[in-house]
């Protein structure tokens, strides 16, 4: 008897775990992690685990680990799957056996090539490690350069700025956060970033990227440079699928897995941020989320799948961003949108709601100062899930509830 | 006890299966009306990241964390589940002359 086994103990991997013996799972249950810490939230990393943080947000202690008996192998990093045998083998030399296999090996910064320098001056963040050694940078006076305006470069630059830090932020395009944010609301990000004094240079390309111990230098195609204490790349993540791969699972944009998570191997399931996986609500559209509550939500779903639920994913995209004392929400996806309006809230906050040609709502996305925006996220959330076509004049209308609507 | 009883807001102040937040001599909490018209009160601040529960959402006897979807039973204070795992401490409640009260101990 084998039990199940995780691979990757991260937010999602250990989300699993617990809902395994949630959901009434007897055998055993070894979560196998690379990182020498128990599995922690990486959210805060790019936030205030960056400027303060010591210890990471741990999912849990080890106390509730052990109530649970779930074995947790920490810096054990896996080799191999072998599927004929059905185990895993470590590292280190150990095997072990699984009746069941989860992957959530989760995803990996991606780097600019031939930037690997021995001074340590270009570095990515993605694991407590690297916000360690970052945090240790972000000295008053002294200057961040940051490539890629995406949510962790922009992030890092609001951290950093709240600790005195000068930042550059350098965009290859012509506006920060166009794949994930409908341009007026990267509009409102961009400025408040200019304001609080983030040197943000968007349409910019990199001609080359020298560092020592003296600090980094920067040449743009444009003939500007830039140099820097310290260059983090923020350029988006790669998903961690070459255990899966050389195991001979099928691969598309991540670990290829079907509405209930499974791959193309009956006994072994993947989730979270390595997956990529038919997108209920939007056409079953194959898509690979890297998102905190997606974490979540397939962490739970596969618990009961490898305990053969059966269940589909239906959960509708869901992601945040916190930017000084801005809060960004977005729920659904609104590629495809047809028609865009836009609800006004107190104190600047607004919510645009994108709908499709026949009146579904695909999408919501919301800044404001707090969590203002929070409770007509959740409810446009829900209101995506449910198919809703809701009146567009009364998604614009502060008056209307839209609780109200769910129930129409 | 009658002493430790604080004003919140008249009653109608707040909607049905709705919540709003009272602050009170450097405390938070929250104060919800249920769909079948009950007061309740809990702390105000989520257990899991301390953000204001009533920026939340209240569905039928839940409130929602506004920031990473805790779920609390808002009338027990009993979490519901990842991400949170520590129940928020409940006040008790009572609604006289149109107005609601809290006891805070």
């Amino acid at each position: 008897m084998g039990g199940i086994v995780i691979v990757g103990a991260g937010e999602c991997g250990a989300r699993a775990a617990f809902a395994l013996r949630e959901k009434g799972c007897n055998g055993s249950i070894t979560l196998i992690g690379a990182e020498p810490h128990l599995p922690y939230e990486r959210p805060p990393l790019s936030k205030d685990g960056v400027k303060e943080q010591v210890q990471p947000k741990y999912v849990a202690d080890a106390e509730r680990y052990a109530t649970a008996g779930i074995d947790v192998l920490t810096d054990s990093p896996v080799k191999a799957i072998d599927r004929v045998a059905k185990r895993v083998e470590l590292v280190d030399g150990g095997s072990i056996p699984y009746d069941r296999l989860l992957l959530t090996t989760g995803a990996r910064a991606r780097t600019i090539p031939g930037t690997d320098d021995a001074s340590r001056r270009v570095r990515t963040l993605r694991t407590h490690a690297d916000a360690e050694e970052i945090r240790r940078e972000l000295l008053p006076g002294r200057k961040l350069a940051i490539i890629g305006g995406g949510f962790i470069g922009l992030e890092l630059a609001a951290t950093a700025r709240r600790l005195g830090v000068e930042v550059v932020l350098i965009e290859g395009l012509p506006r920060i956060l166009s794949r994930a944010v409908p341009a007026e609301i990267a509009t409102v990000i961009a400025e408040r970033h200019r304001a609080e004094g983030v040197d943000i240079r968007c349409d910019m390309k990199i001609d080359r990227i020298d560092a020592d111990d003296a600090g980094v230098h920067i040449l743009l195609a444009n003939g500007q440079s830039v140099d820097a204490d310290l260059l983090v790349v923020g350029i988006g993540a790669s998903p961690n699928t070459e255990l899966a791969e050389a195991a001979g699972l099928m691969i598309d944009n991540g670990i290829a897995v079907d509405a209930t998570l499974k791959t193309s191997d009956p006994d072994i399931f993947a989730a979270g941020d390595c997956c990529s996986y038919p997108l209920c609500h939007y056409g079953d559209r194959r898509v690979r989320l890297e998102a905190w509550r997606n974490a979540q939500d397939q962490g739970t779903l596969v618990a009961g799948n490898l305990l053969g639920a059966d269940e589909p994913i239906t959960s509708v995209p869901w992601f945040w961003s916190d930017q000084y004392d801005l809060t960004l929400q977005i729920a659904g996806l609104a590629d495809g949108a047809a028609t865009t309006v836009r609800r006004d809230l107190a104190g600047g906050a607004f919510i645009l709601f994108h709908l499709d040609d026949a009146g579904r709502l695909l999408a919501a996305s919301g800044i404001g100062s707090g969590n203002v925006v929070a409770r007509d996220i959740r409810l446009a959330e829900m209101l995506i899930a449910a198919g809703k076509r809701p009146d567009p004049r009364a998604l614009v209308s502060p008056e209307t509830k839209l609780k109200a609507l769910l129930a129409a | 006890m009658s002493g430790n009883w604080v004003e919140v807001c008249a009653a109608d102040e707040i909607d049905e299966e709705d919540v709003i937040r009272f602050d009170h001599e450097g405390r938070t909490f929250a104060v919800y009306r249920s769909p079948d018209d009950e007061y309740f009160a809990t702390d105000g601040l989520c257990t899991h990241e301390h953000i204001h529960l009533a920026d939340g959402l209240v569905m039928d006897d839940i409130i929602e964390c506004p920031k990473h979807n805790g779920r609390f039973n808002y009338k027990t204070g009993q979490a519901k589940g990842a991400p949170v795992c520590v129940n928020l401490k409940t006040y008790p409640v009572k609604v006289e002359a149109g107005s609601v009260f809290i006891a805070i101990a």
